[in-house]
This record gives C-alpha cells, sequence and structure tokens, in this order.
C-alpha cells in the first residue's frame, strides 16, 4: 500500500510518521509540495511542522499549493487522508474538515501528554478503536484550540474523531481535537499518533492510526 | 573596538605596514576574545581532550565521539547571553540557530537540544520580561527547526538581573563515514555561500560580546545582536543534507560570529591554505553595502561549503530547489594569504594564520577573599524549611518553561524533561542520556570545588539514568577577564573541572568561554555549565520516581556538615556564603561506579535512581515522593555521614551522593559495595516522614508546581 508523507517547506514530523508507516507495513514515500498529481497513491498523510514558518496564521500558506489540489482530488476519489497537528491545520484551512483550529486558550506553545476518548470508529485511523475508548497519545501546538459556529452539527454527523478526555488543554469547543469530514476519509487531529506508536516512547495507541489504513484496504 | 596597542605593534610587524581601515576590522573581529579565545587558550589545555571514543576533539565546530559501531554524536555548546540582555527574543533564538549550524557543519542531523538559563529573581519586573522572552525565543525557534529541546536547567539569583546566562546545547548524530570538517585542504576548490542573504545586522557582535555591558547597551548595542529565522533556518539545514548526500564535499562551515571573515581564514588557516574573495558575488540583502560591513556582517542562516567547481551546479540546482540563495564567492589558494577582491582591485590582503590564530594573552591571576568556615544560623522548623525549599523557583517545578518546548518532535525521546537527564533512542538498542548542570554558587565560593562539583554533578545526572559518561562539554560564563580575581577564578575552576574529567577519564571534546559577563559593576557568579553525554542501554533506563510501595529507600555516599553555600541558606536565610561541600574526587568517581555496577547487575531490582545535589537529601526525596505521588517514611539518623543536626543531614549539598530504591533486600544488592551507604527508609502511604515530622505529597505537590507561572502572567 503506498501511502505519500506531503512535504512543505517546514514540515519537521515528515520522517517520523514515515517512519511509523513502514513500521504498520506499508509503503510510504514523499511527495514535495509542488506535485499536482498523486494518483499512484492509495492514501496521504500531512504530518505536523511549521508549513512556511506558520507565518500569516498556521496552515494558510499549505493550503494555497499544488498539492493541496491533488489531495481534493485523491479526496474525490474515496482515498483516506490524515492531517496530524499543522497538517490538521491546513486540512480546516482548505474546508475538507469543518471548524478551525486557533490560538491555545493559554496562548503559548503546549507540548504534554493527553488523554483522549475516540469518539468515532467510522474513519480508517479509528476503525481499530472501540467507541469511547481512552488512549493517550501527546499534543504538541501553540494553535491548537478547536472552534465551530455550530457545534450540535459536527457530533450529530458523527464528525467528532477524538475528544479530549479529563484536561482540556488548549480550551478547544467540548474537548474536540480530532473532526472528520462527512464521509470520515478525512481525519484532522491535534495529537500526534506517530509519537505514540512505540513501546520505548511510552505508548502504542497511536499505532493503531496506521495500522488502521491498511486494513481499511484490506 | 578592542585591539590594544601591542596587538597593534604586533600587526604591524607581521604585516610591515598598517592595516587599512577593512582589515582592521577584520583583525579587530578576530583579535577580539570570542573570535581568538586569547585569554582562556593556555587554561583551558589544562582540560583531558582525548580518549579512545573521541573522533574530533576541540578545535572545530563541535566535538565527536563514536556511540556505536556505525554512529557518532556530535556535540557542542554555545553562550548568547550579552544578544540576550540587550534583545532577549533575537538574542536566544539565534544562540540556537548558531549551535544547529555547528552541528549541521560536522555532517550531523541535530536531535536535541539543551539550555542551560540564568536570570534575576522573579519578583523583578525586567528579569520576568527577559525570562519570559528568551524562553519563547528558544520555543519559536527550537521548535519551528524540528529539533527537540529535552533538558535544561534554570536559576535565579540577584547577581544574574542585567546579566542574563543563555547557554544553548546540541546534539547530533551521523554515521562515522559522513563527517565532515571545517578545513579546505584543495586550492582550486571553491566556497559556495548558501542560505540567508548578508545584510546589516550583527556587525560587532562578537566584539560586543567581548566586552561589559552598560545600562546604554541596550539601546546602542541592538544592531550588534543578529536576525534570526527559523523557517529559513529549517529550509538551509534540509538543503546542506541534500547537498552532504549528493556531493563529495571537501569542507563545511557555517558562518557565526566574526561573519565570513572569521568563517573563510578560518577553513583555510587549518590546512595552511589561502583565500581569495569576491565582494561582488556575495548575495545582499540590502543596496549599499560597505566592505566593511559585508566581511563583518553576523547575518544568519549561512553556510559555506568547499567544493570542486565541477560540483557547483548539482549544488545550486538544491539551492534552487529549496529557493535558498547561493553563490559561488570566492576560491582556496595556497598562498596563506586572504585577500578581499572589490571591482578586481584587491581590497585587503592578509595571512590567512594572522586572522585564525592571533597570539594568545598572559593575563594576571590574584587570589579573592574566600569563606574558610561554615555560616552558623537559627534552624527554623524543618517541615517550613522544605516546603519554602522546594516551592522555591530554583526547586520548583520547570514545567512552565519545558512544555513551551517541543520535546518529542524526531520520535527519540524516551525520559522527557523533568527528570535527572533527558535520554533519547539511538538505535533499536542504545541510548544516551543527556544534561546539563551547573553550579554557580559553589564556584563563587570555591572556584576549584566547584567547578569540579559542576562536571560531578552533571555526571551525577547521566549515572543516575543508567549510563556512564562518554564525554563532557563546557561553556565558561565569567566577568572580566582582565581583572585578575576573575581570571583566578576562571583558572581555579577549569583545573577543578580537569580533574574531575580526569578522574573519570571522560575527555572535555567542545567549548566555550564567555567573558565580560558584568553589567554596570555586577559581575555574574562564575558560572561553569556542563554537558554531558552517558551511553546506556535502552533495556536498563532508570527514572527517579518512586515505582511502588513498601520498597528500601537507599542513600550512596556520605553527608558531612555542609550547609555552605547551600541552597538551603539562600532560599531559606537569603545567605550566599559559607564554604562549599568538600570535593573528593576519588569518592565521586567510588559512588558512580558502584551506582553503575548495581544497576547492570541487579536488572530489575534497581526501581528508581535520583541524583543528590540543590537542595540536599529532603529535596531529592520530596522530587521522587511528588512525582509519582508515593509517600516514604525517613529515618534521617541512618543517613551514613558526619552531620551534628537534621537540618545538615537533609540540606546540605555533600558531592557523591545517590539515591535509590530498591525492590528486595538492599543488603542482597548492595551488600558487597565498597562505598558508604544506607537504608534510610521505606515508601509508601500518602504522606513523606521525616523522622516526626509528617507533609502530605498533596502540600509538597501544591509547594512544588504551579511557582514560576504564579510569577508570569501567562
Amino acid at each position: 500500500m503506498r501511502v505519500g508523507v506531503i512535504r512543505f517547506p517546514g514540515s519537521n514530523c515528515d520522517r517520523d510518521v514515515h517512519h511509523v508507516l513502514e513500521l504498520a507495513g506499508a509503503e510510504p514515500e514523499y511527495v514535495w509540495w509542488n506535485q499536482r498529481n498523486l494518483d499512484h497513491l492509495d492514501a496521504v498523510v500531512i504530518p505536523g511542522g511549521f508549513s512556511y514558518g506558520d507565518y500569516l496564521r498556521a496552515g494558510a500558506i499549505a493550503a494555497i499549493t499544488p498539492v493541496m489540489d491533488a489531495v481534493r482530488e485523491l479526496v474525490r476519489e474515496e482515498k483516506p487522508v490524515l492531517g496530524i497537528c499543522n497538517g490538521a491545520q491546513i486540512l480546516a484551512e482548505v474546508g475538507l474538515v469543518p471548524g478551525v483550529f486557533t490560538v491555545n486558550e493559554h496562548p503559548k506553545f503546549n507540548c504534554q501528554w493527553t488523554e483522549l476518548r475516540v469518539k468515532t470508529t467510522r474513519t480508517p485511523f479509528t476503525g481499530l478503536f472501540k467507541k469511547d475508548e481512552v488512549i493517550r497519545m501527546p499534543v504538541a501546538h501553540a494553535e491548537g484550540r478547536y472552534y465551530h459556529d455550530n457545534i450540535s452539527e459536527v457530533w450529530e454527523n458523527d464528525q467528532v474523531v477524538l475528544q479530549f478526555h479529563g484536561e482540556n488543554p488548549n480550551g478547544s469547543l467540548d474537548g474536540i481535537t480530532g473532526v472528520c469530514d462527512e464521509s470520515g476519509l478525512v481525519c484532522a487531529v491535534m495529537p500526534h499518533p506517530e509519537r505514540a506508536s512505540e513501546e520505548i516512547l511510552g505508548s502504542v495507541d497511536g499505532f493503531k492510526f496506521f495500522r488502521g489504513i491498511l486494513k481499511f484496504r484490506g | 573596538m578592542v585591539l590594544t596597542d601591542s596587538e597593534m605593534e604586533f600587526i604591524r610587524k607581521e604585516l610591515g605596514r598598517d592595516p587599512n581601515p577593512l582589515e582592521y576590522g577584520m583583525l579587530d573581529v578576530m583579535f577580539s576574545e570570542h573570535c581568538s579565545y586569547k585569554s582562556s587558550r593556555p587554561v583551558l589545555g589544562l582540560f583531558p581532550t582525548e580518549g579512545e571514543d573521541v573522533i574530533i576533539g576541540p578545535g572545530d565546530d563541535a566535538g565527536v565521539v563514536e556511540i556505536t559501531d556505525e554512529l557518532a554524536l556530535v556535540i557542542g555548546i554555545e553562550s548568547h547571553n550579552h544578544p540576550s540582555a540587550i534583545e532577549p527574543y533575537g538574542g536566544a533564538g539565534t544562540g540556537i540557530g548558531g549551535i544547529l549550524r555547528d552541528i549541521i557543519s560536522m555532517g550531523a542531523m541535530p536531535v536535541a537540544l539543551l539550555d542551560s538559563l540564568r536570570f534575576g529573581y522573579l519578583e523583578d519586573q525586567k528579569s520576568r520580561y527577559l525570562f519570559e522572552h528568551v524562553v519563547r525565543g528558544i520555543s519559536d525557534y527550537g521548535n519551528r527547526v524540528g529539533v527537540p529541546t529535552v533538558a535544561g536547567e534554570v536559576e535565579f539569583d540577584e547577581n544574574f538581573q542585567l546579566n542574563p546566562l543563555v547557554n544553548v546545547m546540541c546534539a547530533g548524530l551521523v554515521p562515522k563515514n559522513d563527517i565532515k570538517r571545517g578545513i579546505a585542504p584543495r586550492p582550486g576548490d571553491v566556497f559556495l555561500l548558501m542560505g540567508g542573504r548578508t545584510g546589516r545586522d550583527g556587525i560587532h557582535g562578537v566584539t560586543f560580546a567581548s566586552e561589559e555591558l552598560t545600562s546604554s547597551s541596550e539601546l546602542e548595542d541592538r544592531p550588534a545582536v543578529q536576525v534570526g529565522d527559523p523557517f529559513t533556518k529549517k529550509m538551509v539545514m534540509e538543503a546542506s543534507f541534500e547537498i552532504m548526500d549528493e556531493i563529495e564535499v571537501s569542507g563545511v562551515k557555517d558562518l557565526g560570529g566574526g561573519g565570513l571573515t572569521c568563517c573563510i581564514s578560518e577553513l583555510v588557516a587549518k590546512c595552511d591554505n589561502g583565500a581569495r574573495v569576491s565582494l561582488e558575488a556575495i548575495p545582499l540583502r540590502e543596496e549599499g553595502m560597505t566592505p566593511y560591513e559585508i566581511m563583518l556582517s553576523e547575518s544568519q542562516e549561512r553556510m559555506i561549503f568547499v567544493m570542486a567547481p565541477d560540483d557547483v551546479e548539482a549544488a545550486m540546482e538544491i539551492c534552487r530547489k529549496y529557493e535558498l540563495p547561493a553563490a559561488v564567492i570566492g576560491e582556496v589558494t595556497d598562498t596563506g594569504r586572504m585577500i578581499v577582491e572589490s571591482e578586481g582591485e584587491v581590497i585587503a590582503d592578509l595571512p590567512a594564520k594572522l586572522l585564525a590564530d592571533p597570539p594568545v594573552v598572559e593575563r594576571e591571576a590574584r587570589k579573592p577573599q574566600l569563606p574558610e568556615g561554615q555560616v552558623e544560623v537559627k534552624h527554623p522548623p524543618l517541615k517550613d524549611t522544605l516546603l519554602k525549599l522546594i516551592s522555591s523557583p530554583n526547586i520548583a517545578s520547570k514545567r512552565w518553561v519545558y512544555r513551551q518546548y517541543d520535546h518529542e518532535v524526531q520520535i527519540r525521546t524516551v525520559v522527557k524533561p523533568g527528570d535527572d537527564a533527558a535520554v533519547l533512542r539511538v538505535d533499536g538498542t542504545t541510548g544516551v542520556a543527556l544534561t546539563v548542570d551547573c553550579n554557580s554558587i559553589h564556584t563563587k565560593l570555591d572556584p576549584y570545588g566547584g567547578g569540579a562539583a559542576s562536571v560531578g554533578e552533571a555526571i551525577r545526572n547521566v549515572v543516575s539514568m543508567g549510563a556512564w559518561p562518554v564525554c563532557i562539554v563546557d561553556c565558561l560564563n565569567f566577568g572580566n577577564p582582565e581583572k585578575p580575581e576573575v581570571f583566578w577564578q576562571f583558572r581555579e575552576c577549569v583545573r577543578g573541572m580537569a580533574d574531575m574529567a580526569e578522574t573519570f577519564s571522560t575527555p572535555v571534546i567542545s567549548g566555550n568561554v564567555s567573558f565580560y559577563n558584568e553589567t554596570e559593576g555586577v559581575t555574574v557568579n562564575p558560572s561553569p555549565v556542563v554537558g554531558v553525554a552517558g551511553k546506556l542501554s535502552l533495556d536498563s533506563i532508570k527514572t527517579l520516581d518512586f515505582k511502588d510501595e513498601g520498597e528500601e529507600i537507599v542513600v550512596i555516599g556520605e553527608t558531612g556538615p555542609e550547609l555552605g553555600a547551600s541552597e538551603y541558606l539562600r532560599t531559606v536565610h537569603g545567605i550566599v556564603d559559607g564554604k562549599p561541600p568538600e570535593t573528593d574526587l576519588k569518592a565521586e568517581f567510588e559512588a558512580a561506579k558502584a551506582v553503575k555496577e548495581i544497576i547492570d547487575g541487579s536488572g530489575n531490582k534497581v526501581t528508581a535512581v535520583h541524583d543528590c545535589s540543590a537542595g540536599g537529601i529532603a529535596v531529592a526525596v520530596a522530587e521522587m515522593a511528588i512525582k509519582s505521588g508515593i509517600g516514604a517514611r525517613i529515618d534521617p539518623m541512618k543517613i551514613p555521614g558526619r552531620f551534628r543536626n537534621i537540618h545538615e543531614a537533609l540540606f546540605s549539598e555533600s558531592n557523591g551522593r545517590y539515591i535509590m530504591t530498591v525492590r528486595g533486600s538492599a543488603r542482597d544488592i548492595l551488600g558487597g559495595l565498597d562505598v558508604p551507604w544506607a537504608v534510610i527508609g521505606t515508601t509508601g502511604g500518602r504522606t513523606l516522614e521525616f523522622g516526626d515530622v509528617a507533609l502530605d505529597i498533596s502540600e509538597l505537590d501544591d509547594a512544588y508546581h504551579g511557582v514560576i507561572e504564579a510569577y508570569m502572567s501567562t
């Protein structure tokens, strides 16, 4: 299974995601921001980092790159797309998932481990969890506070993927920190599953996100 | 301007003429303390620098040691004190930028940053401002370039109020066959300058770092502070690795202090070569820059690659991919002279060696008055004392700081911030423990002992994780070396550090000296910041939190009646005085060796290990309890040593001590040891008890957490 790992200038979790995809048994390959055709790929991950230095607003410049048009095309072909951290901000910026990730309530960068509740298992990335399962993954961001004008709609459409369990470290609305599009194939999560994919790093909960991609295609 | 009359005389003799204004500027920069180490070089020779694992010792951009059969660890440390005092956000950020470039120059991927910070007390508004923005500068820069900040230390004391200390250490990894050097060995090769454009920032950065600060420095010296750009740095980093992967470069060097003048003269002087530089070729950020400004600019995010002319096009292609300006700006010659040309005319012509190797300066050293005995104080009740200590910003949790740093990126961080040292995985079985530490009070009151103890303490940090030290780096922050008392402090401190390093047979492979840390008559406490890397097996990592109830708590090493120079005296009594604890080199080594042997020999029977330092045994045990939520009952009278009362037993900062918990009988596990040790208590319950004094864990937890947060608005 070929999974693209998109690289923007300033991406910095690209190698980490590549490494974990390999562990999961996928064939990851890097995709540079100016590529216009991703037809050969079965899925795509947009990793975290500071694309274009987060200048202007996190994800704002990455959102207007050619590769994001190619990602939209993949979505039309019903292939899974996962955005992690800065990748999640980019997916929200281009409107592939509902709502926005904005400046933390405590307006500083915050790196810590969090407990999360898996709210839907219908996405390819959360299919290996049980609904409402509590898992551990770290967050690391300055702009991760989730907000949506009509939050009940997001809940009603079963688009909430992850919710903070216990402490809500960035002030997200309803503690929401992962959402998907209506189909469930496009998923945007602020916590880092690739940082919780090996026992030695403190948790393997995140590994299911990547194994889930493979499982999805059977 | 720092050239002295005797230096001018030396230069005239070497040249047979007066230098022209451009040449004067270039020499002025290279003769500065910052670039030349002219005061410190003779003293730094005391450090042991060799060892079987050492691949590159001091003298290059960073030191290199073997860490596995395939990989080498590259490590360096740098100060950015003066820039951070003037412009804390930019100063701290460019400090990181500089040390990252040093690691990249060796061909290595930076994998960890550590920072050692010193500020005035947080009650003071200016100190809060500096602290807030230095941390933000590190956070914004380190996070953006994708290098985790994994550990560090912070100290607050009045003497750092106007002259904060900002030291940054960086570690990198590189396959042993891919190590690069800062050399230009082949005449005919060209210099490819890439990365940021050259602008007017940072001119005289190094000369301003080689003078004392004054109250007007904040206004006058702002142009000497460079402007950092972490986004460009990330591009420079990625492009550099691609160039080094695809092209056989003969040398690499970053542009830091002293700009092009320093970089090129050092590259060629190392190989007895010369250089010809063409000013017109240098990509500039602004128009109308003079040759003087171009040659002295310390603009950030620039690298020079030395390569054959045939390889230039391939390198330029990579720079275009990352949208980075790049240009061939000159060539390596065999003349031994550094020649700068503009519009076909030679405008500077100096021996490269005169620039790169200025003569050393003999400084006078005079011993100042130092305390000989102990300070007698009236000890307040134990419970209040302990609560006051653990709620002092110097001891309390530094979470406010490290949560602002991405300490997880690159997925190597096995032990995260908040323990004695960070542990990073190197491959599937090997880890490296990294720490940075310093005891400035001990060093002020006994420079030799404090220097030795600072090395000892940093080594204890990595040994506590289950590692054994493989190398040391140092960042020596002192006052004005032209003052004999300061120079004596410096010399004695280095002597102490060298003796401790020698005792452990651990080489000092890289370092940095920052003199002139004086502002408006206040000299900072001498601060020998020590970084240590230790090697360990990933299956024998130890952490400091208690693991279970009913485990025996062991102290290894002796406790003396040694409250002098302690955190207890500073925090509880407001006194920075008294004779610091004895430094027994052999005892420090024997204790470390014993701990390492027990960990290796007893496997998971050793459940927690913690270094015992600032705040003594009481603080160390409290930290183990707070971090785990498990209480303990301690009998202070069982602590091995010669103290006169319970405060001396619990708060003395005697060297060479560790605290450990074990599963099963301590006698069975430690019985054969040839070092002083004793069981001092047992873990369990929800209270921490010292004799008949009991504290709830929740009470300790409340005192220890939220301290710095309460001072800072956000």
